[in-house]
């Protein structure tokens, strides 16, 4: 069978998590020994050479791990050095080595297995443990016993540092005791089992630009080492050991990706000037520090839109002040970003902490979230706060308050905002100078009294995801209704006009930050509606502001003025896909029936 | 000499590999013999393995007790740095 294996053209599908295409050998990655030798010793002297093979390999653990830390401490950027020392620890500690030396000893069997079985037995404690979190430490232990046990049956240890040139990582998944000893520079992609947008593997892959395929589910089965191997990020598939023609076709697609982002990256970095001179602002949405040099690569300009959640939701405690400023600082310092919009905690209080008081809510969206549970566990808002405030002295900051409904909330939320400040410049902590307070405009209420919300803040940012779902009564997760959803419905354009010339009026900026902003087809109806600026996610920007370089806004204008009369959003689609294939037929040619 | 205290562990994360590391680093410059006690649980505080395997998340209470003659220094030092939060937050 493996003989049929190896030459074998087999496809899986995946989750695209980071674009690009890549051909390369496959490196697998696999820390699990399969077939760990077991025999049963004939005397006491055969025993004492066993101990002494044990100890031989413990020797060589600690040589290697000692080898790989001065390696990567002649490397910049390497935090988690401490991992290895702890890791050399453990091949020093007394009971584990007393413990296998007592399995070969008592037991009669050979040093691998008295070795496994120590391992099992520490997975067994470790099982026990409730914290998930310390509980998952185990990993360290298999980490350390696996090398161990390689030694002695004479194996290679895995050394990612030798991983050659043009090499695909396959694995399960990575973790950072991985990508810290891996030289990024050699390795063209990664295809893991498991995993998702957010995980370790995605991350990484999106912040060096190398594509990315996670949730392959069976990839760390099916391949071997060395197997030639195409991995697609853009369209989540992996190919093993393609067969000529695939190759060729894949070819010509990595070349046309390749062109294409050769092309809109060089174009990216020029700013978004319609042709008869008028500017609008590009930002980029991001919810890790990671992605900021991905975003400034595609043109973005600030971060239009920092969001919080997940320093709260990746944690098992509640992040300190110290953890929320270090992460605001890195973005507000971020490299090539003139200006940083963090958005405060927008999701339920449900991913704030684990109180029992805080019931399951029948309709969370119009639960008790976003600001309205920061107004209400106003300590914890603080914490967020005094930490953007804090970072705000590194840099342009903007800070966006969600899910703002009414006068009342704004003016609450700016009470505790002045207090928190008034309170750091007491104690002589540098705070930003020109922070700018701006609302998310999301929902319907904010935008009928958008003329008295424009006095209270210094920019609006419509969230139009949320605002299409308030306004037109959407569940966007029921998919019965979803086929509702549609940011052309005359109600939503005319409540964006709205707030657009109420913002105005008022002399303040306004955004759009909704997934509207990164499409395209919607570019010149936003130009013509007069925004401020548009965030939308990285890989979305060379595109828009290709279309913005090219139109002029007296054509966005009428072709606005055009379709506001209209009066249904399938009338509406219908002009606004016929007059963008029009003019811009390159960009468009997808579009035609 | 014995010496014992107890104390809460108050660092985000609790004792993982890092805070492990340290109490083993401390533990072993001392010729006291050096123990931690959790929920009745006694672990060897140069064993990083032990200290592990005893899963001491933030808020659990922590027993230190140290018998040799310089007891009280170690029992002190291992002190401070829980206190501290092993240098973290």
């Amino acid at each position: 069978m493996p003989e049929n294996r190896s030459n074998k053209t087999m496809v899986l599908k995946g989750i695209g998590v980071s674009p690009g295409i890549a051909f390369g050998k496959a490196y697998v990655l696999d820390y699990t020994i399969a077939n760990i030798p077991y025999y049963k010793l004939k005397d006491e002297a055969q025993a004492w050479e066993e101990i002494t093979r044990f100890e031989k390999a413990l020797r060589d653990s600690r040589r290697q791990l000692a080898a790989i830390k001065k390696e990567l401490s002649d490397r910049e950027g390497v935090e988690p050095l401490f991992i290895i020392d702890a890791h050399i620890m453990m091949l020093r500690d007394k009971k584990l080595i007393y413990n296998t030396i007592n399995n070969i000893k008592e037991k009669r069997i050979n040093a691998e297995w008295a070795m496994k079985l120590t391992i099992d037995r520490y997975r067994e404690i470790f099982d026990k443990i409730e914290d998930e979190y310390l509980k998952a430490r185990f990993s360290d232990v298999e980490y350390v016993g696996q090398r161990i046990i390689r030694n002695l049956i004479g194996r290679d240890p895995i050394r990612l540092s030798d991983v050659g040139e043009g090499a695909i990582i396959i694995s399960r998944d990575l973790s950072p005791a991985d990508t810290v000893q891996m030289k990024m520079e050699n390795i063209l992609g990664f295809a893991t089992d498991i995993g998702g947008k957010t995980s370790h593997t995605a991350i990484v892959a999106r912040s060096i630009g190398i594509p990315a395929v996670v949730g392959l589910e069976r990839i760390t089965r099916e391949i071997s080492s060395n197997d030639t191997v195409i991995v697609d990020g853009c369209d989540g598939f992996v190919i093993i050991n393609p067969d000529p023609e695939v190759l060729r076709r894949y070819g010509e697609k990595k070349r046309h990706y390749e062109i294409l982002e050769e092309r809109l990256l060089r174009e990216a970095k020029q700013r978004a000037l319609t042709a008869d001179g008028h500017r609008i602002e590009i930002g980029a949405n991001i919810e890790f520090v990671e992605e900021i040099p991905t975003a400034v690569m595609h043109g973005a300009e600030g971060i239009g839109l920092y969001r919080t959640e997940f320093i709260y939701i990746n944690k098992e405690q509640l992040p300190t002040e110290e953890e929320h400023f270090s992460i605001y600082r890195r973005v507000i310092e971020g490299k090539g970003i003139y200006w940083s919009t963090i958005r405060t905690f927008d999701l339920g209080g449900d991913k704030f902490m684990s109180d029992p008081r805080l019931a399951k809510e029948m309709n969370p969206v119009m639960g008790l979230r976003a600001i309205r549970f920061c107004l209400k566990e106003v300590e914890l808002f603080k914490v967020q706060l005094r930490a953007i405030l804090r970072a705000s002295a590194y840099g342009k900051t903007r800070v966006l308050f969600p899910m703002i409904s009414s006068l009342d909330e704004i003016r609450r939320v700016k009470t505790i905002f002045d207090e928190v400040r008034e309170d750091l410049v007491r104690r002589n902590i540098p705070v930003g100078e020109d922070i700018e307070i701006g609302i998310m405009i999301e929902v319907p209420s904010a935008v009928v009294i958008a003329d008295s919300l424009a006095r209270e803040v210094d920019f609006f940012s419509i969230g139009t995801n949320d605002l299409i779902q308030y306004t037109l009564a959407i569940d966007r997760i029921n998919e019965r209704v979803t086929y509702l959803y549609d940011p052309l419905h005359p109600a939503i354009l005319r409540l964006i006009k709205m707030v657009v010339e109420a913002a105005h009026r008022a002399g303040i900026r306004v955004a759009m930050c909704g997934e509207m902003a990164g499409e395209p087809v919607y570019t010149l109806i936003l130009l013509g509606f007069g925004l401020d600026e548009l965030s939308m996610n990285s890989l979305a920007i060379p595109r828009v502001k290709k279309i913005v370089r090219e139109a002029t806004i007296e054509e966005s204008r009428a072709l606005l003025d055009s379709i506001l009369d209209l009066p249904t959003a399938e009338e509406i689609k219908k002009r606004v896909q016929d007059y963008m294939i029009r003019r811009f037929p390159d960009e468009f040619s997808g579009l035609r029936d | 000499m014995i010496v014992v205290k107890a104390f809460t562990i108050t660092n985000e994360l609790g004792i993982h590999a890092r805070s492990a590391a340290m109490i083993v680093e401390v533990s072993n410059r001392y010729r006291a013999e050096i123990c931690l006690e959790k929920d009745g649980i006694r672990v060897n505080a140069k064993s990083i393995l032990g200290i592990l395997t005893l899963g001491c998340p933030k808020g659990s209470i922590v027993i230190v007790r140290a018998e040799g003659v310089d007891a009280e220094a170690a029992v002190e030092e291992l002190g401070r740095l829980i206190e501290n939060k092993f240098g973290e937050y």
